[in-house]
């Protein structure tokens, strides 16, 4: 907690979105690594990528709207020795480009990093068809792909930068929308690692419920957290920011300790974070489990907050989750 | 470049013989496969992986190496023979096409096998990444140098340019302009479900590519020294990509085979194998059976 922003739970908190991490840590990258070049597909604006371009031109590749092509000269670009960044929405990419993915980035365990742009119900006003909220569980589920899904502005930096370190294809997920800067630089950040953000005995006793969170509404498991100690409910906050591959020793090892999980996730309730959590309990040491995230539905145009509480991502709604896991405990 | 002289023609012709039987030997072996663009297009290996690319078969990832893309992945069998017979792995692996623990997957896999530059099969991205390599050469190549450190070559069915990604790449490549890139259209006129102008009419392809500002080079395709000239043109174009269509004939080399898209995706049994073979020992009872 210590090591979070000092402005965690105040009203004058920080407010950027993701996708300006990405920008950051992109532009970073392009200064320390010749090798780093950025594709985007129409969109580098939006994805923040300008910044790149504007600094290394030679460097940036304007493909247009055709994102499987995007995805093809990314994997070119990776087998001959770069590291390139692809850059456009999630529904796009990969929600256009799967096969693509699958093949030419994938099954070639070619360096890409894919940078999923308004990604979730964060996307608000444009509706539905540009919420990706399938894009997690497609992801996780090809071989050799890392999915990552930064919680803030300043994590979002952190884990574009940290791709680059890793040799083969990774997934990063970027929102649109402006949310809660929690973290900060002195929080620790390694892809695969997961770290607690909140730890409450409650008045002594063991903490009664694991929450793991990835992306930006892991604030609002962070809020739920503090009102759920004045109620004396004790529960332990994991940002697992890699949904793939999961930390499972710290996940196992705290479940052990709590006997019940909420999962929160900006995303489709199946096969997310979720549901690598459910299958790694299952296997291992299986608990009572509540899922946060959109219910097998499809979104609509709105602000974001609006959505969040029709759709159940509100502090209300994982505070419910938590009292209907514990229950569920026997 | 060595010298292209009639005793090397005809060694580039013997070359594409000896891969046709590689790829009847194989497919036979393995029981399924894809003989008949494998046979169109045996020529044309055999002028490339014989002649035309800079490689070296004992230091397959030398950096400066041609690159050699096959997108329509599904004709592997004449790559591999090409691969092996210029001394990529031992021939005697050849027989073990589409068998389990092999390296020589039924569609080709870059991790498996030294020689693949990509894997590939889903039929419309090999051009993407081809323009992506042809891309990472320009920017590898020396400040101010007018060439790129290697040639791009990507080897495409004439059916996947119903793939709209393949258009992509097309565009792409003429927006940069992409001269150290060179095409090679197996237009044979067949897929799977029938011809490729019942299918989807695909001309003209020569003035589409044109309209997409490429230089395009149209040649008979089982012409290995018209074939050779094209791609030195294509080398030489220095302000755009270039396209060699070349007009091939599906199954050829076997009579049964030639011109029949049912032979697109369908293996031979033992008495059609025996038959093709001799076939093409023989270039169709033009010249005796040697072995």
């Amino acid at each position: 907690m210590e090591k979070l922003s000092d402005k965690i739970f105040m009203e004058d908190i920080e407010q950027r979105a993701t996708r300006d991490g990405f920008g950051e840590g992109l532009l970073k990258l392009g200064e320390e690594n010749e090798n780093v070049v950025g594709l985007s597909a129409d969109v580098s604006n939006s994805c923040r990528m300008n910044f790149f371009a504007e600094k290394f031109p030679k460097r940036f590749f304007q493909v247009g709207v055709a994102e499987q092509n995007l995805v093809g000269v990314a994997a070119g670009l990776a087998v001959s020795g770069k590291i390139p960044f692809t850059a456009t929405y999630s529904v796009f990419s990969p929600g256009r480009t799967l096969e693509q993915i699958r093949t030419a980035i994938a099954y070639n365990d070619a360096n890409v990093k894919i940078a999923g742009h308004h990604a979730g119900l964060l996307t608000g006003f444009d509706g539905a068809t540009h919420q990706a909220l399938e894009d997690i569980a497609i992801m996780r589920t090809i071989p050799n792909m890392k999915v990552v899904v930064p919680a803030d502005a300043i994590e979002a930096r952190k884990a574009t930068i940290f791709s680059a370190k890793i040799n083969g294809p990774v997934y990063l997920r970027f929102a649109r929308e402006k949310t809660p800067v929690f973290t900060s630089e002195e929080t620790p950040f390694t892809i695969g690692k997961a770290e607690i953000f909140w730890q409450s005995l409650a008045g002594g006793k063991k903490p009664e419920v694991l929450i793991i969170g990835c992306g930006p509404v892991l604030y609002n498991a962070l809020l739920a957290a503090k009102e759920l100690e004045k109620e004396k409910i004790g529960v332990i906050v994991l940002n697992s920011h890699t949904v793939k591959p999961l930390d499972e020793n710290k996940i196992i090892e705290l479940v052990k300790k709590c006997g019940a999980v909420v999962s929160v996730e900006e995303h489709n309730i199946l096969g997310g974070l979720g549901g690598a959590i459910a299958e790694l309990l299952a296997k291992n040491y299986p608990v009572p489990m509540e899922f946060i995230g959109t219910k097998d539905v499809f979104g609509e145009s709105a602000a974001p907050k609006d959505l969040f509480k029709k759709y159940g991502l509100e502090p209300k709604d994982i505070i419910n989750a938590v009292k209907k896991v514990i229950k569920r405990k026997k | 470049m060595e010298i292209l002289n009639s005793k090397k023609i005809r060694f580039l012709e013997n070359t594409a013989c000896l891969l046709r039987q590689d790829v009847i030997e194989m497919i036979l072996n393995a029981g399924s496969g894809h003989p008949a663009g494998s046979l169109a297009m045996a020529d044309i290996f055999s002028a490339l992986y014989f002649y035309i690319l800079k490689h070296n078969p004992k230091n397959p990832d030398w950096p400066e190496r041609d690159r050699l893309v096959l997108s329509n992945g599904h004709i592997c069998p004449v790559q591999y023979a090409a691969l092996a017979r210029a001394g990529y792995f031992p021939v005697e692996e050849l027989k073990t096409l589409r068998k389990l623990n092999s390296r020589l997957q039924g569609h080709p896999h870059r991790k498996a096998l030294p020689g693949i530059e990509t894997s590939s099969g889903p039929l419309g991205e090999g051009l993407s990444q081809a323009v992506g390599m042809a891309l990472a050469a320009r920017l590898d190549s020396a400040v101010n140098s007018p060439r790129a450190k290697y040639q791009v070559y990507c080897v495409m069915s004439d059916a996947e340019h119903d793939c709209g990604n393949t258009w992509e790449a097309i565009m792409l490549a003429g927006k940069y302009k992409l001269g150290n890139l060179t095409a090679i259209i197996d237009r044979n006129n067949i897929q799977s479900d029938g011809f490729t102008e019942d299918i989807m009419p695909l001309e003209s392809l020569r003035e589409k590519y044109e309209a997409f500002n490429w230089h395009v080079l149209e040649m008979d395709g089982h012409n290995i020294e018209e074939f050779i000239g094209a791609a030195n043109e294509a080398r030489a174009i220095f302000e755009k990509p270039t396209v060699i269509i070349a007009h091939t004939i599906a199954g050829k080399g076997v009579d049964f085979m030639e011109f029949d898209y049912h032979w697109h995706a369908s293996p031979l049994n033992k008495k059609q194998a025996e038959e093709a073979l001799k076939e093409i020992k023989t270039l169709k009872g033009k010249i005796e059976e040697t072995d």
